[in-house]
């Protein structure tokens, strides 16, 4: 709020990979966009030229093996990312979690950052194997509560977007929601 | 043997490269591929290779390929040859929107390709590509339909309807004789299947066509369709044919012409 630098409060830290797969990015600021956008163009390469979508499994083993390798280059990414997706065949969703240190791990549910220090309890709580989309945006919607009450810093929101067999979409998320005293 | 087409990058003592003449020689004897482009779309139409009975169609490369979501290019001569160049022009497209953000514009993707291929007639210890390729497409925000081709010297030209390939001379007369400006999509896949019929006697089953349509992808025209197309096309010949007859025995007047009839046309 008083810093001499603001988050900028709209940025979207997401991309696309196909038509059923989302990336999302944090960590060192130039790296971020460079990785996902070398990803991104890997993953489109793949599919021009071999004429098949990748499934979201694979795009995030092919992630791995990259940020393996950044790993042990001199001058390695710190990028962690998430990659949510569903197989548009056997409609069965897939969110895996990425660290810079090139983990890769297939989680039902996933934060990074100061986030997590404050969402993983609740999530943990709350979630179930077969939430619905309404359920999943409420447990959303208690996971912010919860960083409006506590995060130390100026906390402006999320972009929201859902991944299902039907493609990626941006959904509206009320951010000016004032959170109740828990 | 001269001795001037042992070495690639040597003349003969008249100016002639021989291995980039030898390598036009292979694309005349390539299948046929046709590119028109109509008002607000553009179409590619190819003559295929007719399978043997014990072939897999459905996974037998097609001669129609993707070079990025909005490029589409079609090619005569050697498959082998096209394999190689259509996958340094993807991973082109790809490290262009990489490296400015931008998917490629059909000019710059066709100028790559044709780069390409030049530097293959003038470098030691490689051979020509044997192709020549169609290349149409939309640039980003905007509608208007491109159609380039490439050969194997590394030239590159824009058209509004042209053909390469087998009998790719008489198809082009055929364009130049029934090309109008501003076709629908309808007009435009008629022409292209049309000049097709020219050169491919087996019909429907031989053509491959694909459309192209500004901030779409492309769309591969279904073989139902095609054969629809093709057999409006041969009813509507054998009419014509028998009005011509009717008309002859009358007075003679030429209905449509269907041979060249100017001398306009260059090669």
């Amino acid at each position: 709020m008083r810093g001499p630098t603001i988050i900028k409060a709209e940025d979207d830290k997401t991309r696309s990979l196909n038509k059923h797969t989302l990336m999302a990015f944090s960590g060192e600021a130039g790296d971020t966009i460079q990785f996902a956008d070398y990803i991104q163009a890997n993953v489109q390469l793949y599919t021009m030229r071999n004429d098949t979508e990748l499934s979201t499994p694979a795009v995030g083993n092919f992630i791995r093996g990259e940020l393996a390798r950044s790993l042990r280059s001199r001058s390695p990414y710190t990028v962690n990312l998430l990659l949510g997706g569903v197989d548009p065949a056997t409609e069965k969703p897939h969110l895996y979690w990425i660290d810079y240190l090139a983990s890769l791990a297939p989680v039902p549910y996933a934060a990074h950052g100061y986030a997590q220090y404050y969402c993983l309890s609740l999530l943990d709580k709350h979630h179930n194997p077969n939430i619905s989309l309404e359920e999943g945006m409420k447990l959303l919607e208690m996971c912010t509560d919860e960083l409006k009450r506590r995060l130390p810093i100026d906390y402006k929101g999320v972009l929201v977007k859902v991944v299902t067999k039907d493609g990626v979409k941006e959904v509206d998320f009320d951010n000016d929601r004032i959170a109740r005293a828990a | 043997m001269s001795g001037y087409d042992r070495a690639l990058s040597v003349f003969s003592p008249d100016g002639h490269v021989f291995q980039v003449e030898y390598a036009m020689e292979a694309v005349k004897r390539g299948t046929c591929a046709v590119g028109v482009k109509g008002k607000d779309i553009v179409v590619l139409g190819c003559e295929k290779r007719s399978a043997l009975k014990l072939q897999d169609t459905r996974i037998t490369p097609s001669k129609i390929a993707m070079v990025d979501e909005h490029v589409c290019l079609a090619f005569a001569g050697l498959n082998a040859d096209a394999r190689i160049l259509i996958d340094k022009a993807r991973l082109e497209a790809q490290s262009h929107r990489l490296t400015v953000e931008d998917p490629v514009t059909i000019e710059y993707i066709t100028k790559y390709i044709a780069g390409v291929q030049q530097k293959y007639t003038q470098s030691g210890g490689v051979r020509p590509f044997g192709i020549s390729t169609l290349v149409v497409g939309f640039d980003k925000n905007d509608g208007t339909p491109r159609l380039y081709q490439t050969e194997p010297s590394g030239i590159y030209s824009a058209w509004k309807a042209n053909a390469i390939g087998r009998s790719s001379k008489t198809v082009r007369e055929f364009l130049e004789r029934n090309h109008q400006e501003e076709m629908d999509r309808e007009q435009t896949i008629q022409l292209t299947i049309k000049s097709l019929l020219e050169v491919v006697q087996t019909g429907a089953k031989n053509i491959e066509v694909a459309i192209m349509a500004p901030g779409e992808r492309v769309e591969m025209l279904p073989d139902d369709q095609i054969e629809a197309y093709v057999k409006s096309i041969e009813t509507e010949k054998q009419e014509e044919a028998a009005k011509k007859k009717t008309s002859r025995a009358g007075t003679t007047t030429a209905a449509i012409l269907t041979r060249p009839g100017g001398g306009e046309s260059a090669e």
